[in-house]
């Protein structure tokens, strides 16, 4: 059975708020950093998903103010993970939307098919407004994880 | 049965998560439908067997040209847009 926690892809080492980032490369690259710290991919990985935004442009800006960087299931991806870089000032992705961006969730995966739980359960936990607010405004990576948790258990 | 398919870059993520919430608002609106997703590359020959496409206003212009009608959705998780959207994109599709 896949795996459905977030905070069992997301360990603490993966995550980071106050990141200073001067362009949305930068942002990406802050992401790509903390799945190479958590031990879920090389530094290719960060780089190809940075070659994923000038590809395909900054779909990846998905909510207002977040984006799930990511890129295909690859050698550089050594296991799935997640990681979360809050900025310490928002960056502009050229998104016509969702601009400018507070918040770059990392997304590493092995296949097409074991972090779709965790994933699924990131997208309902984000879908309240009120508690996207308190997790992009969460003064450190420890409040962060905390948030995460109190929602897990609330909704396991 | 409705076939709707959500269209992402890569297959693994925004579509994974555009697929969780189109179910949910299909739910809400009582349509019958099968949500499947398709990353860019594949997308438009997927395209011709779906009744209707979301995807994000990117990837619906690198998308060009298609004759299934395509739905833009902003935020991925706004389960109140979507449905919205998918909607207006029924009733005017018939």
């Amino acid at each position: 059975m896949p795996e459905r926690s977030l905070l069992a892809f997301l360990p603490e080492e993966a995550v980071r708020v106050g990141v200073s980032a001067e362009d949305w490369r930068g942002a990406v690259r802050a992401a790509g950093e903390r799945l190479v710290a958590s031990g879920a991919t090389t530094d290719a990985y960060t780089d190809e998903m940075i070659s994923t935004v000038e590809d395909l442009g900054p779909y990846i800006v998905i909510v207002p103010g977040l984006a799930l960087a990511h890129s295909r299931p690859a050698p550089s991806v050594l296991r799935t993970g997640l990681s979360w870089v809050g900025l310490s000032s928002p960056v502009e992705f050229g998104h016509a939307a969702n601009d400018p961006v507070r918040l770059v969730v990392g997304l590493a995966a092995t296949d097409h098919d074991g972090h779709t739980g965790a994933l699924s359960q990131l997208a309902r936990m984000l879908s309240d407004a009120k508690r996207l607010e308190a997790l992009m405004t969460a003064p450190d990576a420890g409040s962060v994880r905390q948030i995460i948790a109190d929602y897990e258990r609330a909704n396991p | 049965m409705m076939k709707i398919l959500a269209v992402c870059g890569m297959g693994i993520g925004t579509s994974v998560i555009l697929k969780m919430n189109a179910e949910k608002a299909a739910q809400q609106l009582g349509l019958d439908a099968d949500v499947e997703v398709a990353d860019i590359s594949s997308a438009r020959g997927a395209a011709t067997t779906a009744d209707l496409v979301l995807t994000s206003a990117e990837l619906a212009a690198e998308l060009g040209d298609i004759p299934t009608p395509v739905v833009v959705v902003n935020n991925f998780v706004d389960s109140d847009e979507i449905s919205a959207k998918l909607s207006a994109a029924v009733d005017s599709n018939g």
